[in-house]
């Protein structure tokens, strides 16, 4: 995982599902992903599943993925060289999915991003820069265990080299009052 | 020291210690699910992972497109039957059901963690398992390691009070699948985002687990972690219905717990309810849809596939007949389901009604075969979600209802109030 990223943002609004990211119509490609990635986000916008290019951010509203668990969702983007997807929110399925396969998220303010802004994410420091219109807004960004998937590209190259979930932290006994 | 949740006294009764909400914890696995449109890519990176044979015990179920509409499709089920054969992998043949209802049948028990690589795998919460839908890649992590990480969830408390015959159950007409659509319209569909529900109060104490597996079922429709249930007499009932009363015990969550949140709800004069499309937490009463013209309607899956919704379902539709503008397909969760349905004469009811019986499985919900819509149709279902193209379609509606909603607009071809119907039959629907 970079720690600065900049492309061009696709914007969607609030409640993204899954079924919006990839339809449950193109099952039978699952087994093909590029084939599959042909059809990303075709149901949202058809436009970028015609013309998304390599770098490209996703910005959303709240919710990002919600619905179905399949992880072809964070994977056909991964397979169009999404740099991030960037929203206010996310479904937890898809949160852990798109870790799991090291596609970078942002959990950010998106209002006054527009469609085709130029952004520059620096995902460590959480700051995001609209370089089309001037703005700049402070986001927390994931913490560095999680980074640490990220940066080896998602949770099986992560275990094969540390040879465990060695990024969790557990946490361990409580001292309560009252 | 405050009480613990259910989530808290599953998570800390596998771990040997106390956790609480908020804590990051590595919990041992005690089942893995996945069907053949998740496992395909669960077995790919279990194999990345490099072990021999997997740590922890794995159902594969093949009900999502099964038996297979089409070549490709085939030819996933054939690399995984070969799986299956090499490990130590339970396999769900074509026509065994839907993977939840199976494993609330077969598999789950109170105080279980449970990982299924489906989003509603929270169904076996009314069990009192702690069941978590995930990735293909997480369920792999799992089979690999035998263990994986989580976050243990604040808990959202819903009391829920009926108003029924015995004033503990729901009034007539109204179904726990009401009752959950009510609740996601209260929360919106990311009001519990992250958290656990935990459903309790007199009205789920009176409620059997088919019930109680709709309530959990719809738990990630609210964005939720997982929905739990107490694990009761209800819950004995259910298991020692289906031979496993040896996995039973009983597990409540501590008098002194410490909810995120509680929720009272009063469902007494509840009216049923419809999910308007294209969102889950669309949530208005029957009045406000009624009149609206359905093309196709299905009464099944997860949320509806089982006995307490096909009896309801029948006694709307007995000497009736469908509408001739309206499809109706009737798809029983499980093969236990299918066998009991028929034995008791539903499945024939519904064939004489106009009905299509489709094998145990999803059936149409998945969007690939066997009722896929066309463009400008309208189905009501008694599925869990409603999104744009959920059905095969983007260019079709999906509106949700109960079992009793269904079968009465599967008669009248428009979304009707099916109270009216369930009048002069018998009391309720609690049976």
């Amino acid at each position: 995982m970079r720690g600065v990223i900049r492309g061009r943002a696709w914007r969607f609004g609030d409640g993204i599902t899954t079924d919006h990211i990839i339809p449950g119509r193109y099952y039978h490609l699952r087994d093909d992903i590029r084939a599959l990635a042909r059809h990303a986000m075709e149901d949202a916008d058809p436009d970028f599943a015609r013309s998304a290019r390599p770098g490209d951010l996703i910005v959303a509203g709240k919710n990002f993925g919600q619905g179905s668990s399949r992880e072809y969702a964070p994977l056909v983007l991964l397979e169009r060289g999404i740099g991030a997807v960037v929203a206010e929110s996310f479904a937890r399925i898809f949160f852990r999915n798109a870790i799991n396969v090291g596609l970078p998220l942002v959990i950010c303010d998106t209002e006054g991003i527009e469609a085709g802004d130029e952004l520059e994410i620096d995902l460590e420091w959480g700051k995001a820069r609209n370089l089309t219109r001037g703005f700049e807004r402070d986001f927390n960004p994931l913490p560095p265990w999680l980074r640490a998937v990220l940066g080896e590209g998602g949770v099986v190259p992560y275990i094969l080299k540390h040879g465990g979930l060695g990024f969790v932290r557990p946490t361990r006994g409580h001292e309560k009052g009252g | 020291m405050a009480g613990q949740t259910l989530a808290e006294k599953i998570l800390s009764l596998r771990l040997g210690r106390t956790v609480e909400a908020g804590d990051l914890v590595v919990v041992p696995v005690d089942l893995v699910l996945a069907h053949e449109g998740t496992a395909p890519l669960a077995v790919e990176r279990f194999r990345a992972l490099g072990k021999r044979e997997p740590s922890v015990p794995v159902l594969l179920f093949f009900d999502h497109a099964a038996p297979a509409p089409r070549r490709e499709l085939a030819d996933v089920q054939r690399a995984l039957r070969a799986f299956a054969a090499r490990y130590r992998v339970h396999l769900h043949e074509v026509g065994t059901g839907i993977c939840h209802q199976v494993m609330a049948e077969r598999w789950a028990a109170p105080g279980q963690v449970i990982v299924g690589a489906d989003s509603h795998t929270c169904t076996a919460g009314a069990l009192g398992a702690f069941a978590i839908g995930m990735g293909s890649t997480d369920v792999a992590v799992t089979m690999a390691l035998g263990e994986n990480w989580f976050r243990v969830p604040e808990t959202i408390r819903i009391d829920i009070r009926g108003g029924g015959k015995d004033s503990d159950g729901l009034p007539p007409g109204v179904t726990p699948k009401d009752v959950v659509m009510r609740l996601i319209g209260l929360l919106g569909d990311d009001g519990a985002t992250y958290k656990a529900l935990e459903f309790g109060g007199p009205a789920v104490e009176a409620m059997d687990m088919d019930g109680r597996m709709t309530l959990c079922n719809m738990a990630v429709e609210a964005g939720a972690k997982t929905g739990l249930c107490a694990s009761d007499g209800m819950t004995w009932s259910f298991l020692t219905e289906m031979g496993r009363e040896a996995v039973f015990f009983p597990l409540a969550p501590d008098s002194d717990a410490e909810y995120e949140r509680r929720l009272e709800v009063d469902v007494s004069d509840l009216p049923p309810q419809v999910a308007f499309p294209p969102s889950v937490d669309r949530i208005r009463s029957v009045e406000e849809a009624e009149g609206i013209r359905v093309d196709q309607v299905l009464i099944g899956t997860c949320t509806n596939g089982r006995l307490f919704d096909l009896r309801l379902a029948a006694r709307i539709l007995a000497g009736r007949k469908v509408h001739p503008g309206v499809r109706l397909l009737v798809a029983p969760a499980s093969r236990e389901v299918y066998l009991r349905a028929a034995r008791e004469g539903l499945l024939e009811i519904f064939v004489r009604a106009g009905g299509a019986v489709l094998p145990p499985g999803c059936g149409p919900c998945v969007g690939v075969h066997l009722g896929v819509l066309g463009e400008g149709e309208r189905c009501l279902s008694t599925q869990n979600r409603n999104f744009p193209g959920r059905m095969g379609n983007p260019e079709a509606e999906i509106y949700l209802a109960s079992p009793a909603t269904a079968a009465a607009s599967a008669v009248t071809g428009e979304i009707t109030d099916p109270r009216e119907f369930l009048r002069g039959k018998g009391e309720g629907c609690e049976e």
